[in-house]
């Protein structure tokens, strides 16, 4: 089942400097001794990774040229001075980039990286995320075959004035692939910045994202990394992002997920620092089959550290969501700070949300909750805005829209998240999904 | 406008209502008052369409229409409007939106042109004046957070809006202070004309100082009781409910 990835292991031979040779290989052993997970994996307990697991994917074809800068528009959110890298079938797309010299702020493609940055590289690539245990082996197959994707360095104190978008395309030549986009983030000691990672499709229909990011956020530095996942409705993405938080860092996550036909989202945050602030949100909205599963991991390492946690889930036909999240708080977490909130609203009868909400404390002068509730349509709420007049299907959407927006509220980025609730609301009021 | 005959509802097989007749014309203020438990309340939810209630008797015909045949939204499309005895918090949507959907929603079931943003701020302003609110309420989420009175008053500045042919109050002086009561009283008089009509549901008299009803009537246990004019209110605040309850009794 696995042999597709290690013929393209050993024929491609992927580029990179010595170093990363061995890890890679390191990596496709723990893949080929591993293989994939099932669902008797406590980690996959209700994902089944078969439909990936069981196809054949081919190693990405080169773009066929098609997509312009007019398809982008709709993935793009902000001002055309925002600073963006494009790649097309996991491949880095200069010319629909656009990357301009800026002070203090290194921003890149990985195969650009591997030479003007071998260093960089070196010291952070890799050590992050886990290609070792057997629930991270989709980890494990994109570090042996990462090729390309993104690399981003903010420099000591500096402030990026805007935000960087990634955007990763697939296009009609995707069909049948899969792509391991793989993407580095390093903010300095005191410095901020503001990433966007957007994973959609321009033509392409059935294909595979198995994306990784590793983010260091240094002392005092805050990064915010937006990850928007709109693949195409018939592909499979599996994503993990890896953050490692030094002291008084603070790092925000949200996750967007309305695409593909089966996804697995990961964001794993370590607080190794005293003093840091994690906080995790998401949105996931979900129809027909699809199948959504977001797990999280925070694991507060140092004292006087707060994070927080709030995924809301939408979920209509017969789509299942599933949100495991971990905190985990080590002995010498003192003070630690929690608080973990899943809410899914369901559409239909058949819809379905598994949620696990996990705490581990191991310290004993904490303050921790967590909660998860799943609910339909506020009925009472229903009848009150009928009662002025408001038809029933308007009503509901309303209500539906209302439920999402809560989370999208705590985005801090305006033209973000004006566009994710302007794409929030046409889902809902039927111009799509 | 409005012919209720013998009516009946119950709520999970147990019957609230037990045959209730009413006739409100255009122009007229009825109040309906009573104990707790007699059915007030479900007389005004049933009138606006609550599921929660099933019809097991009786009709109910509003202009020429049976009320039953109607959803709740094209009830209030008619001209039906329920103010809430408990206003329900809608936290995402705000007072603007919210207001101006239902607004044109009433408008195009009018035959009448949906109004934008700006013309209806225009609507809006005026009629906030007339319940003492102040617009910064309109971007905030719909009764999210209000006080009890600020969801009364925002009650009756929906009503202003939305402009109904029959107004039915649940209880909208319950929790409210003497001088929110005043402002509330205040804008229903206001409102009053002789094409439109008011069904005023309350346990105390207190209210009907302020507006003044051309009828009341007493329910006990599901039943109209005794019906009379607006002396009939200052008798029940002299004697208590009891008076009529005990009469009922002796009646049966």
């Amino acid at each position: 089942m696995s042999t597709a990835f290690l013929e393209q292991f050993t024929t491609a031979r992927p580029e990179g400097p010595a170093w990363l040779s061995k890890v890679r290989a390191r990596a496709m052993a723990s893949f080929q001794s591993a293989g994939f997970p099932t669902m008797r994996n406590e980690d996959w307990h209700f994902t089944n990774p078969a439909p990936i697991a069981e196809s054949t994917f081919e190693a990405m074809r080169a773009p066929t040229g098609a997509v312009t800068a007019d398809h982008l528009t709709p993935f793009l959110f902000g001002e055309r001075t925002w600073p963006r890298l494009v790649f097309i079938n996991g491949r880095y797309a200069p010319s629909l980039s656009r990357v301009e010299a800026l002070d203090g702020i290194k921003v890149m493609s990985l195969a650009v990286a591997f030479r003007e940055e071998p260093s960089l590289l070196e010291r952070h690539l890799t050590h992050h995320a886990d290609i070792d245990d057997p629930a991270q082996v989709f980890t494990a197959i994109n570090t042996a075959l990462m090729h390309d994707g993104a690399v981003i360095q903010v420099q000591k104190g500096v402030t990026a004035a805007e935000p960087i978008e990634l955007l990763f395309i697939s296009d009609s030549a995707a069909e049948g692939g899969a792509s391991h986009p793989r993407v580095l983030v390093v903010a300095e000691p005191q410095s901020q910045a503001t990433i966007i990672e957007q994973y959609a499709a321009v033509g392409g229909r059935k294909y595979f994202t198995n994306a990784v990011t590793e983010a260091v956020v240094g002392d005092g530095a805050t990064l915010h990394l937006f990850r928007l996942q709109q693949e195409a409705r018939d592909a499979f993405h599996v994503g993990t992002t890896v953050v490692k938080q030094s002291r008084d860092s603070h790092f925000l996550s949200f996750s967007f997920a309305t695409g593909a036909d089966l996804s697995r989202i990961n964001v794993y945050a370590g607080l190794h620092g005293q003093g840091c602030g994690a906080t995790l949100n998401g949105l996931y909205m979900l129809g027909g089959s699809q199948h959504c599963d977001h797990q999280t991991r925070i694991e507060h390492l140092e004292p006087d550290c707060y994070s927080r946690e709030l995924y809301k889930g939408v979920l209509d036909g017969s789509s299942h969501g599933v949100f495991n999240g971990k905190v985990y708080v080590h002995p010498a977490a003192q003070k630690t700070d929690g608080k973990q909130t899943n809410n899914t609203l369901l559409l239909s009868e058949r819809a379905r949300i598994d949620t696990k909400p996990q705490l581990e404390i191991f310290a004993d002068d904490v303050k921790c909750t967590h909660g998860a509730t799943v609910g339909r349509i506020d009925e009472t709420a229903l009848f009150y805005m009928k009662s002025r007049g408001i038809p029933n299907s308007e009503a509901r959407k309303l209500l539906t829209y209302a439920f999402a927006a809560e989370v999208l509220e705590t985005i801090p980025v305006d033209a973000l998240r004006e566009g994710l609730e302007r794409l929030t609301l046409q889902r809902f009021t039927g111009t799509t999904g | 406008m409005l012919h209720i005959s013998e009516l009946r509802a119950s709520v999970s097989g147990k019957e609230i209502l037990k045959g209730i007749s009413l006739d409100v014309e255009a122009g007229e203020i009825h109040a309906i008052m009573g104990p707790n438990g007699s059915g007030k309340s479900t007389l005004a939810q049933v009138l606006a369409g609550h599921p929660g209630y099933e019809i097991t008797g009786g009709s109910v015909t509003y202009r020429g229409k049976d009320l039953f045949e109607m959803e709740p939204e094209e009830r209030a499309q008619a001209g039906v409007f329920l103010a809430f005895q408990y206003p329900v918090e809608i936290p995402g949507v705000s007072n603007a939106y919210f207001l101006r959907s239902a607004y044109n929603e009433i408008r195009k079931a009018r035959g009448e042109p949906e109004k934008d943003p700006i013309e209806f701020l225009d609507v809006v302003e005026e009629r906030l004046k007339l319940v003492d609110l102040d617009d910064s309420m309109l971007s905030r989420s719909v009764n999210a957070g209000f006080s009890g009175g600020e969801k009364k008053r925002n009650e009756i500045l929906q009503l202003a809006v939305l402009d109904p042919m029959l107004a039915i109050l649940d209880e909208t002086d319950s929790g409210l202070d003497i001088d929110a009561l005043r402002t509330v009283a205040d804008g229903v008089n206001k409102l009053r004309r002789k094409d439109n009509a008011f069904l005023v549901v309350t346990h105390y008299q207190r209210l009907l100082n302020y507006i003044v009803p051309d009828h009341v009537h007493v329910l006990v246990d599901g039943r109209i009781a005794r019906s009379g004019g607006k002396e009939l209110a200052l008798q029940l605040e002299e004697r208590g409910y009891d008076w009529v309850t005990a009469e009922q009794g002796a009646g049966a």
